[in-house]
């Protein structure tokens, strides 16, 4: 079935050929790669934005959160100014200067808890991506040895794995903010009711979101760029020899 | 050869782009032929290809007292102990050994896929520990195809796109690579499987893929690694036939490992190895003579 005679005729009329002294991996072509990665490797990919999709959901939620009892706190706090006023009803001065200072207690103490859940689902964002980058490099090394001698430079494999990261953690913080927004301003609706939405500050919270999926390309490709790199150093041998 | 002026000692050297220090006074000279490459000047480029210059070595391979010590925890286990090993330009040489004797190690020595613990080893006369990444690359790219006993085809390319990848690295255009990639795979009998994953062809498919791959920048040396371990007969048979004719007739020189009986009848020489160590090399005349014996 092999048909050597046209190989071998094609070879000849080749000969003259000038051969061209050059190694590359036009971007082009190395985005069309990394995206035939993903999509191919579909069930892969998800995991892998699965751990960012948590990570920034819970970012953000965490966030929609802070803004949400912003707003209801404005809300208390107008309540309590505009109750004594506008209202008949008997306040002495001490009673509302103790419901001031509780308010305002009640602020700062919320405020270090989101500062401590936020910090906490960074790591969790964090450790999450590094372990899934981790993994798809690994299971990865057969081919990235095959590449290797085929003629791959070490920066085409670094090169593809950016690629390839940097589009799985964009759409995975994506996913990710919307979804822990959303589920966040349901929790908030079904808790305060409707009015709390206009009420909130969307102008943070939309400096939240760019926030979300900047945190959530930044830890996916600073944890995808070391195991790419060790990969990508390794002896073609070495990584072909790997066994996953 | 392209004419290099040392920046130190002013004179001019004739290199072919692999020596990078000046023979005279030592001077590093590879910012000069650097800028010659940036410039157009092809010439202080690698000279590794078909080149008329170098088709004078009579040896394509040369190792000198190879060793490769492997390190498995804290124990040492050497691989290989010091093989010398001279390869014709232009022979079919086989490797046999049992498995553990140090052949895959050798095979990947010899084609730059992995580094010697001590020892050289040379292609077309350079040393090869001598070659920086864009070079090594280079040789891998160009100058070598691989075919391996598990085909290491990428699992999510089709076939042609298994077979452009080389032709990728090695910078050639979109047209000219589509229609070389599927006339190969048309030699090797795929024509009809172009789209093919690698999961949808059999054994002996995915095989075919591998071998049009390591063809796709016509090289010089081709390294099969047990290209027939996996294969049916027929197809072991007709990939055996195709290495054969390569050889014969546009003088690619093949170098594998194995252990099928039908390869080693096509060798020019067969290289015993044991115990990390070349126990002896049969010359393909020696075998015919005690064929001829035999039968008689």
């Amino acid at each position: 079935m092999i048909d050597v005679d046209r190989l071998l005729a094609a070879n000849k009329s080749d000969h003259g050929e000038e051969i061209r002294r050059q190694i590359v991996l036009p971007w082009p072509q190395a985005f069309r790669i990394a995206i035939r990665n993903v999509t191919l490797r579909l069930g892969r990919a998800a995991i892998t934005a699965t751990g960012v999709i948590l990570g920034i959901a819970f970012l953000m939620s965490v966030w929609t959160q802070a803004v949400v009892e912003e707003a209801t706190q404005d809300e208390q706090s107008i309540a309590i100014a505009t109750g004594v006023g506008a209202s008949e009803t008997v306040l002495d001065d001490e009673d509302l200067g103790a419901a001031a200072t509780t308010g305002d207690e009640e602020h700062t103490e919320g405020a270090a808890r989101r500062s401590w859940l936020v910090v906490m689902s960074l790591l969790v964002c964090g450790v999450g991506i590094t372990n899934s980058m981790l993994m798809s490099v690994t299971e990865r090394f057969r081919e990235i040895g095959t590449m290797k001698c085929l003629g791959a430079m070490d920066e085409f494999i670094v090169r593809l794995f950016l690629i390839e990261t940097a589009v799985l953690g964009f759409l995975g913080a994506i996913v990710g903010a919307i979804l822990g927004h959303v589920i966040m301003l349901l929790v908030s609706i079904i808790r305060f009711g409707v009015s709390v939405v206009p009420k909130m500050d969307w102008g943070q919270m939309l400096i939240y979101i760019g926030f979300a999926l900047l945190i959530g390309c930044v830890i996916s490709l600073v944890a995808a760029v070391p195991p790419a790199v060790r990969a990508a150093r390794m002896p073609p041998a070495a990584a072909l020899s790997t066994e996953v | 050869m392209a004419k290099i002026e040392c920046p130190k000692c002013k004179k001019v050297i004739e290199t072919t782009g692999l020596v990078t220090v000046c023979p005279d006074c030592g001077a590093d000279m590879r910012e000069v032929m650097e800028k010659l490459a940036r410039f157009g000047d092809e010439a202080a480029r690698p000279k590794l290809g078909k080149d008329e210059s170098m088709t004078t070595h009579e040896f394509i391979v040369r190792t000198k007292g190879l060793k490769k010590i492997y390190r498995m925890g804290d124990v040492e286990v050497p691989a290989l102990r010091g093989v010398d090993l001279d390869i014709r330009r232009g022979e079919y040489l086989s490797i046999m050994g049992p498995s553990g004797s140090g052949k895959s190690t050798l095979f990947n020595m010899v084609g730059g896929l992995d580094k010697p613990s001590s020892g050289t080893c040379f292609i077309e006369e350079v040393d090869m520990a001598q070659l920086d990444a864009f070079e090594l690359a280079w040789l891998r790219c160009r100058k070598i195809g691989y075919i391996f006993q598990t085909f290491n085809l990428i699992p999510v390319m089709t076939a042609l796109e298994n077979v452009t990848l080389p032709m990728i690295f090695a910078g050639m255009g979109s047209d000219e690579m589509l229609e070389r990639g599927a006339f190969l795979l048309d030699v090797v009998g795929l024509g009809d499987r172009l789209h093919h994953k690698p999961f949808e062809l059999s054994g002996g498919q995915q095989q075919r893929v591998a071998v049009a791959r390591a063809l796709a920048n016509a090289p010089a040396i081709i390294l099969a690694d047990e290209p027939t371990g996996n294969l049916d007969l027929q197809t072991g048979k007709e990939i055996i036939d195709l290495l054969k004719r390569l050889n014969a007739e546009s003088e690619t020189t093949i170098i594998s490992a194995t252990h099928d009986l039908k390869m080693i009848d096509v060798s020019d020489r067969i290289v015993h190895i044991r115990d990390g160590q070349v126990e002896r090399i049969d010359e393909r005349a020696d075998i015919d003579l005690e064929v001829g014996t035999l039968g008689e």
